[in-house]
């Protein structure tokens, strides 16, 4: 069903004398409410959007339970040692200083979509007028026999950065000398596709500085991947002999890990390994399954503004989305997110709405001053985000465009976390 | 679409003409050289002045004359792979902010075709690998660099531009910071329109800059400028 405010101003209007109305019916009774779920990149970036334009016409909640957030994207260049974790920590208090948000660190446990409720695990609960559901990735459950979340301290996912990164670096730096690195990619489709190749470059090249002799292996459900041609060249070039990629042609699909015993089994082939990093099929942040809003693993969206296809007061970014073409990325996630404060931010107060535009560049570091990247621009079809245009990185790039590519990609690294945390 | 342009020409008679043309008067590019000489040398013996040394500028990478200290506007193109050839040089000198905003070369250009043919001609002399260089019709021949002035005239709707804007804050910070990605804030609109259009038609070489203005309309590139403008007010 098309929005139409007349009848959304109509129905909060009778619902409740309390409930803010729009001040574009110049109520001044009080305000709109959007309740934003999770503070990555689409849900920070969406919070502080619709703060940042709306000159205080709408009230806006984050709903994040961590109070420092730690990117995904560049905690792989923490594992390799060119960033410091504290590079990659931010905190919500720009955007409630600074923005009017109001941040609250709490779990989100359940959404009353008729009522239009959040509950948190606190106890108390958030009424909205439009909810933005942006909780990221969950991952499915029994997909790595021998692996659930009990497992994860012994072979960390560190596919959502903080602890787990830090603890998957410290238990590769320990490896003994000449010691196998493993790591179980995940299958299609996942959070940031060229993640976990970034990820081998970036223990191949801790590895090479601290423990040249060691192995790596990644087993591998899918016959390719995103920059394969770019990563092999690189890993061909850089860390010869370390890296050893079963794809699913050899079996690297048909996997089985102990996390006790330290072993992964590949196509039946057991081998005893110093360090695991088992990255499990995923699927959309639970609180989206728990909203009702998702189709199979994922939320199916909206092209033209990112709202649910099973509720029109409900908004679903990012990872957690099915929308098309584009990857899930923090990128894609940001760019989402400013298409759907547009819509929200037009639905509430009348302000202009304009059309979708969205795009997506990732970049990912293969050694040092070696970088590479990916990217597209995408519209709104009646079918879903469809792709426009697009570029990837060549292979024999020169060494002076790779360093300048790393150094561009640093620079977006602060220009995204500041259009996120203000 | 340059070569059909040729073709056409050919297939009327006026080969001819084109040819010469398209050689340039090295002659009279010495006497239009007159206007760079107070920054350029070329010929023997030329040295680095304000701007480099002009000898074998021809299929020399930008950026790359040794010893010579560029501007960091220039060194940032010069990384994105822009070379030298007789098509970008015609369309730096036609006006040098069509390739790099922020270069130190303030000139204004030369907006005629004729007078930059001419140039390059005697600019030529001076570079050792001839055969890199187009003796016959040079690609660009008879390629209309001039910006249409009515694409300047546009005047953008801001509300529009700030909304598209949201698509550049992804990478490029407004506070202004520099670090890997260029600054685009407190950029004059007209620089602004120019170097949005050159990456749109591709002569500036960045890849995400290309796909991100490449489907910009004439109206959205004035929309963005406006927005920007207004934030200097």
């Amino acid at each position: 069903m098309k929005l139409n405010r007349r009848k959304f101003i109509g129905t909060t209007a009778a619902a409740s004398a309390l409930l803010a109305a729009p001040m574009a019916i110049g109520s001044g009774h009080g305000r709109a409410k959007v309740v934003v779920i999770g503070g990555g990149a689409g849900g920070a970036t969406a919070a502080r959007y619709i703060a940042k334009d709306s000159n205080g016409e709408i009230d806006v909640t984050l709903v994040e339970p961590t109070r420092t957030y730690y990117t995904c994207f560049f905690s792989n260049l923490y594992i390799g040692g060119f960033r410091e974790i504290d590079s990659i920590a931010h905190s919500y208090g720009t955007l409630a200083s600074e923005y009017g948000v109001n941040v609250i660190h709490d779990w989100a446990i359940s959404v009353d979509r008729d009522a239009k409720t959040v509950t948190l695990a606190g106890g108390s609960a958030l009424s909205y007028d439009k909810l933005i559901l942006s909780p990221g990735i969950d991952f499915v459950d029994g997909a790595v026999p021998g692996w659930d979340l009990n497992s994860q301290n012994a072979m960390p996912h560190a596919y959502k950065a903080g602890s787990q990164t830090e603890l998957l670096k410290a238990q590769i730096e320990a490896m003994p000398e000449g010691g196998t690195f493993a790591m179980v990619a995940p299958p299609n489709p996942f959070r940031c596709p060229p993640g976990p190749y970034e990820r081998v470059s970036m223990v191949a090249h801790r590895l090479r500085d601290i423990n040249p002799t060691a192995k790596i292996i990644v087993a591998d459900p899918k016959e390719k991947f995103s920059k394969m041609a770019l990563f092999q060249e690189g890993w061909a070039d850089n860390y010869s002999g370390m890296i050893d990629w079963i794809g699913a042609d050899f079996g690297g699909g048909n996997v089985e890990v102990d996390p006790h015993a330290m072993t992964v089994s590949i196509d039946g082939e057991v081998t005893s390994v110093d360090a695991c990093n088992v990255i499990p099929a995923m699927k959309a942040g639970r609180i989206a399954e728990m909203a009702g809003v998702t189709d199979g693993n994922w939320a199916p969206v909206n092209a033209n503004d990112m709202s649910s296809k099973m509720d029109e007061n409900v908004y679903v970014l990012g990872d957690a989305t099915s929308q098309g073409d584009m990857p899930k990325s923090g990128f894609s996630a940001n760019s989402q997110a400013k298409v759907c404060a547009n819509s929200v931010r037009g639905a509430l107060t009348g302000s202009s709405v304009f059309p979708a535009r969205y795009s997506n560049t990732c970049w990912s570091l293969i050694d040092t001053d070696n970088g590479v990247k990916v990217g597209a621009t995408y519209e709104a079809t009646e079918e879903k985000i469809a792709k426009v245009d697009g570029f990837i990185s060549a292979t024999g790039e020169s060494v002076d465009l790779r360093a300048a590519t790393y150094r561009e990609s640093v620079g977006w690294y602060d220009g995204i976390t500041a259009d996120m945390f203000g | 679409m340059r070569r059909i342009f040729l073709t056409t020409l050919l297939s009327l008679g006026f080969a001819s003409q084109v040819t010469a043309e398209a050689g340039g008067n090295a002659e009279r590019g010495e006497a239009l050289f007159r206007q760079c000489a107070g920054c350029h040398q070329v010929g023997e013996g030329a040295e680095h002045r304000i701007g480099p040394s002009l000898n074998g500028v021809f299929d020399r990478s930008a950026g790359a004359a040794e010893g010579f200290r560029y501007s960091n506007a220039m060194e940032r193109t010069a990384t994105g792979g822009l070379v030298w050839t007789y098509e970008s040089l015609d369309t730096f000198i036609e006006n040098p902010r069509n390739l790099v905003s922020g270069t130190r070369m303030s000139f204004r250009g030369i907006a005629n075709q004729k007078d930059r043919d001419d140039l390059l001609a005697y600019l030529r002399l001076f570079s050792a690998s001839p055969a890199n260089i187009p003796e016959a019709a040079p690609t660009a021949k008879g390629l209309d660099h001039d910006f249409d002035p009515e694409i300047l005239a546009i005047s953008g709707d801001p509300a529009y531009g700030e909304y598209l804007s949201n698509e550049c804050t992804t990478c490029h910070l407004l506070s202004g910071n520099d670090n890997g990605i260029p600054s685009i804030t407190n950029w004059p609109v007209e620089d602004f329109v120019i170097a949005l259009h050159a990456y749109k038609n591709a002569k500036r070489l960045h890849p995400v800059m290309q796909m991100m203005a490449g489907r910009l309309s004439n109206e959205e590139i004035a929309a963005l400028a406006a927005y920007f403008k207004s934030l200097d007010q």
